[in-house]
Order: structure tokens, then C-alpha cells, then sequence
């Protein structure tokens, strides 16, 4: 075990006991963060972004679609990160994290996939392109199905800690190689240029409002994870005496 | 490389044993490959089109059906611990049983592989790319195979989670495994996909024995 | 800066409505669903608690 009182004084939130009264104070912070980067995005979105010159006004979707694209991979990473150190340094809030990322880094994932559908089908008349993007997130959805599946399969904590952390390592390596060899792959199947990043000129005011979204969505994430690691921290921990304090001065 | 070819005979020789799970999985093979004409329809033309990737998906899915079995049998009777405390390298004895499951369900794909490709109308330079593209392919789908094997033993419905886990990590050696014989067809020229499968299987070697002891290791404890 | 000319053209989207609400309208349901099913597991997860401490 880690002896706390020699190292660093951030060192005690790497304990479930301490940590869990301090998302606690954080989350209502990010909640809020969220809610206002929201409105300052969707304001941008909306009223201040013009007119697409090809797209009309159908292009609003990048608003969220790239958004959502953006925070699954950073969630990803982050789960990985967090498995990781979990997985290192033995400690248990690490690995907690990690499994409290992986559900909102898949419901950013396929919100990727509908919207990215959703962006297409006026566009280029079909539901779903295979284009390396879409195709990539795809592939991305179904490694944090892997995920989530795995560790819901396995029984005891420990191991589908450590389990989930070697599963996650291993996919956060392979993305960049699935990444590229779907792109090199669609490039050969299709040869055109049907892109659902290329826009031909973004306006200033438009990556403003998919960057104010983006931070919008990061601190999102950021309160949900905090809500959802002190939800397993109470479930991993209902048999410690300080689990028992809280509720009684609840 | 003695510690590796001693867990290789071994679990060549519990093979010979058990002839009929291997030749099963070739069943499977050929069996899987079969449907897609029956499925897609016998023209000639679109069937020498989806050959290279029918033949590709189908070596995915018989490989996935041998590799449940990697790890299983030896954890329960207990020789897996053995393994884990013996003195000789834990790395190298897993190194070996990865290099008999190859043996066993990869090598037999690559070499009954052109007698299907010929179902599908592929000429002979094509079956040649598809053999080499195989070759080097094999090896890797059971690398990266073993990972899942061994974060999977002996969890309830592992088969099933094991291929999810697997399948998208295949994803890059079907591509340039598959793309390599297209390149082919296409008469462009496969020797930098075949170059990229190299890569993989050089990454593969490195890496994957490594994760699957880690895997092994959290499994097993 | 602001382009559209009434309420009624907003909701149009220039004939994207669908397409462009029902994007926003996906994300906003998925993080009102995820944040309710988030309560609901704390709600739950402090009842079973408060079942355990007392037994």
C-alpha cells in the first residue's frame, strides 16, 4: 500500500474516502461550466455562424456531430490513462475512473455515429457513408463495447479492473493503426473526396461554436464522470466505516 | 527459444490428440466460405470482386473459433499456474502455445485457402498474394487473438465476448490482408500492403505475447 | 448576425429541420437520459445502503 503521509499532499485523493466528498464540492462546478460553455456554443451556433454556402443550413450538425467525435476519442484516451495508473501503481480510484468514463466515451461515440447519419443522408442521400471517419468511430464504439462488455462479465473487482486497463491499453495503441488503415482503405474504395470534414472554407465563427461545444461537451463529461465514480465508489466501498458516517450525517 | 519450442511440442502433441477440433475449425472454413455464393449469387465476376474479402472474413472467424481453447484446457487442470511459477519465462512458454495454435488453425488456412480462392475465380497470381497475405496474417490474427483468450478465460460466455473484444482489432490486417490480393487484381502491385502485414506481424510478435501474460497473469490470480 | 427572419424560418432550418433538430434533439435526450439514469443509480445505490446499515 501507498504511505500516504510521505508523499504528496494531492496523494490523500487517491484515496476512494477522500476523493468522494471532493467530486462531490467539483461536480455542481462542471455541471454549471457545461451548462453555460452550452449556451454560449449553441448561441454561436445559431445566430452568429452564417449561412453554409453549399450545405445551407444543414451544416449546423457539426455543432455537435464533431463535438461528440472529439470527446469520444479524448474519452478514450482518458479511460486508457486512468486504467493505466490503475493498472501501475495498484491504486483503486484510478481504475474506478476509468470504468466511470467508459460509458459516457460510448454514448459519445454512437451520438457520433447518429448525428454523423443524421449529417449524410440530406447531404450525400444515404443514411451511412463508409467514409475513414465514420468507419473509424465505428470501430471506436464497438472497442468500448469490448470494454464495458468485459468488465460487466467478470465478476470480482480486482480483475476486471486490471482485466479492463490491459483491454483499454491495447485498444488506445491500435487506434491510430486502425485509424489509418481505414483511411488508407477508403481512399483505395473510393477515390472521391466525400469527406465529412472537409468543408470548403470554415468561418471563423463556425470553429467557434464546435470549440465552445467541444469545451462544452469535455466539461459535460467531466461532471458526469465525477457523478458516476462516487456511485461506484459507494458500491465498491458500502462496507467501509466512512461510507457509513456520511450517510448517517446525510 | 527452448522454453518456446518446449510449450510448442507440447501443445502440438495434446493436439494430435484431439484431430478433431482442429479439422473442425478447417471445416468451418470452407463451410463459411461457401455461404457467400449461396447468399450473394454464382456470377463469376462479382464472385472474383468479393473473394479476397470473403476468404479474409472467413480466416477471421476460424481463427476466432480455435482460440477459446488456447488457454482453456491448461487453466483447468491447473497446468496454466504451473506455467505462471515455473522458473523458465512465463512470456516464452505462452510464445510457444501462440506459435501451436498457429500452427494448427492458421498455417492450415493459408494452405487450403488457394484451393478455395480458385471458388472464386481468383488466377493464380492472386492466390500467390492470397497465400503470402495469409502467411503473414495468420500469425497475427492469433497474437492478437491470444490477448482476448487470456483476458477472457473463464468468464461466463466468453466465446462471444472474445470475438467482440478481437474483431476490431483484426480490423487493420483484414484491410491490408484483403487489400493486398485487390492490389493484385487491380494489377497495381501488392508488395506495400504485404509490407504493412510485415510491420503488423513484427508489432504483433513484439507486443502480444507480453499483453497476454499480463492478461494471463490478472486472469489466473 | 442574426439570419433568420422569424421564429418560423428557425424551426425550418432551411428544410433541414429534421435532419438538423434531430441531431441537437439526439444529444440532448442522451445527456438528459444519461443524467436521470446517473440519479436514479445513486438514489438506488443509498437506499440499498441505508437497508444494510440498518439490518
Amino acid at each position: 500500500m501507498m504511505d500516504k503521509q510521505s508523499a504528496s499532499p494531492w496523494m490523500r485523493y487517491a484515496s476512494p474516502a477522500t476523493f468522494y466528498p471532493l467530486a462531490g464540492t467539483l461536480q455542481p462546478w462542471f455541471a454549471g461550466l457545461a451548462a453555460l460553455l452550452t449556451l454560449a456554443g449553441l448561441w454561436i451556433g445559431f445566430f452568429v455562424a452564417p449561412t453554409d454556402a453549399t450545405q445551407g443550413e444543414g451544416y449546423r450538425i457539426i455543432f455537435v456531430h464533431v463535438p461528440a467525435s472529439w470527446m469520444s476519442m479524448v474519452i478514450y484516451c482518458a479511460m486508457a490513462f486512468w486504467a493505466g495508473i490503475g493498472l501501475a501503481f495498484n491504486t483503486r480510484l484510478s481504475s474506478m475512473m476509468a470504468s466511470a468514463l467508459a460509458p459516457t466515451g460510448a454514448m459519445f461515440a454512437l451520438l457520433s455515429l447518429v448525428t454523423g447519419s443524421l449529417w449524410g443522408k440530406p447531404m450525400w442521400g444515404t443514411w451511412w457513408v463508409w467514409d475513414a471517419r465514420l468507419t473509424s468511430e465505428l470501430i471506436l464504439f464497438f472497442l468500448y463495447l469490448g470494454f464495458l462488455a468485459l468488465q460487466a462479465a467478470i465478476e470480482d473487482p480486482k480483475r476486471a479492473d486490471r482485466a479492463g486497463a490491459v483491454l483499454a491499453l491495447v485498444g488506445v495503441v491500435n487506434v491510430p493503426i486502425i485509424y489509418f488503415s481505414v483511411k488508407w482503405w477508403n481512399t483505395l474504395h473510393q477515390g472521391a473526396t466525400i469527406s465529412m470534414t472537409k468543408s470548403p472554407s470554415m468561418a471563423m465563427t463556425m470553429l467557434w461554436g464546435m470549440l465552445l461545444m467541444a469545451l462544452a461537451f469535455w466539461m459535460y463529461s467531466i461532471a458526469v464522470a465525477l457523478a458516476r465514480v462516487r456511485n461506484i465508489i459507494l458500491e465498491r466501498e458500502r462496507h467501509a466505516d466512512w461510507v457509513r458516517q456520511t450517510l448517517e450525517n446525510a | 527459444m527452448n522454453t518456446i519450442l518446449v510449450a510448442l511440442r507440447r501443445d502440438l502433441l495434446l493436439a494430435a490428440r484431439r484431430r478433431s477440433e482442429v479439422v473442425t475449425a478447417l471445416f468451418f472454413f470452407v463451410v463459411v466460405v461457401s455461404l457467400f455464393p449461396l447468399g450473394i449469387g454464382p456470377e463469376p465476376a462479382m464472385l472474383r470482386r468479393i473473394g479476397p474479402g470473403v476468404l479474409w472474413v472467413a480466416a477471421l472467424l476460424a481463427t476466432l473459433l480455435g482460440l477459446p481453447r488456447l488457454f482453456a484446457s491448461d487453466h483447468a487442470d491447473g497446468t496454466l499456474e504451473q506455467m505462471a511459477l515455473s522458473p523458465r519465462p512465463f512470456a516464452l512458454l505462452v510464445a510457444g502455445k501462440i506459435a501451436a495454435h498457429w500452427l494448427l488453425c492458421g498455417l492450415p488456412l493459408v494452405l487450403l485457402a488457394p484451393l478455395l480462392g480458385l471458388q472464386f475465380n481468383l488466377n493464380p497470381g492472386e492466390l500467390q498474394v492470397l497465400m503470402l497475405a495469409l502467411l503473414l496474417g495468420t500469425p497475427v490474427l492469433s497474437l492478437i487473438g491470444a490477448i482476448g483468450a487470456a483476458l477472457t478465460l473463464g468468464v461466463r460466455g466468453g466465446g462471444t465476448l472474445l470475438a467482440l473484444l478481437v474483431l476490431p482489432l483484426y480490423v487493420p490486417t483484414l484491410i491490408f490482408g484483403a487489400g493486398a490480393v485487390e492490389a493484385q487484381s487491380a494489377g497495381l502491385g501488392s508488395s506495400a500492403q504485404l509490407s504493412i502485414l510485415g510491420a503488423l506481424l513484427a508489432l504483433a510478435v513484439f507486443f502480444a505475447p507480453w499483453a497476454t501474460t499480463a492478461a494471463l497473469r490478472i486472469s489466473i490470480e | 448576425m442574426m439570419q433568420w427572419n422569424s421564429v418560423g424560418e428557425f424551426f425550418a432550418m432551411g428544410g433541414y429541420a429534421f435532419y438538423v433538430w434531430g441531431s441537437f434533439g439526439a444529444c440532448a435526450l442522451a445527456m438528459l437520459v444519461e443524467s436521470l439514469l446517473l440519479r436514479q443509480q445513486r438514489a438506488e445505490l443509498l437506499r440499498s445502503l441505508k437497508d444494510q446499515h440498518e439490518a
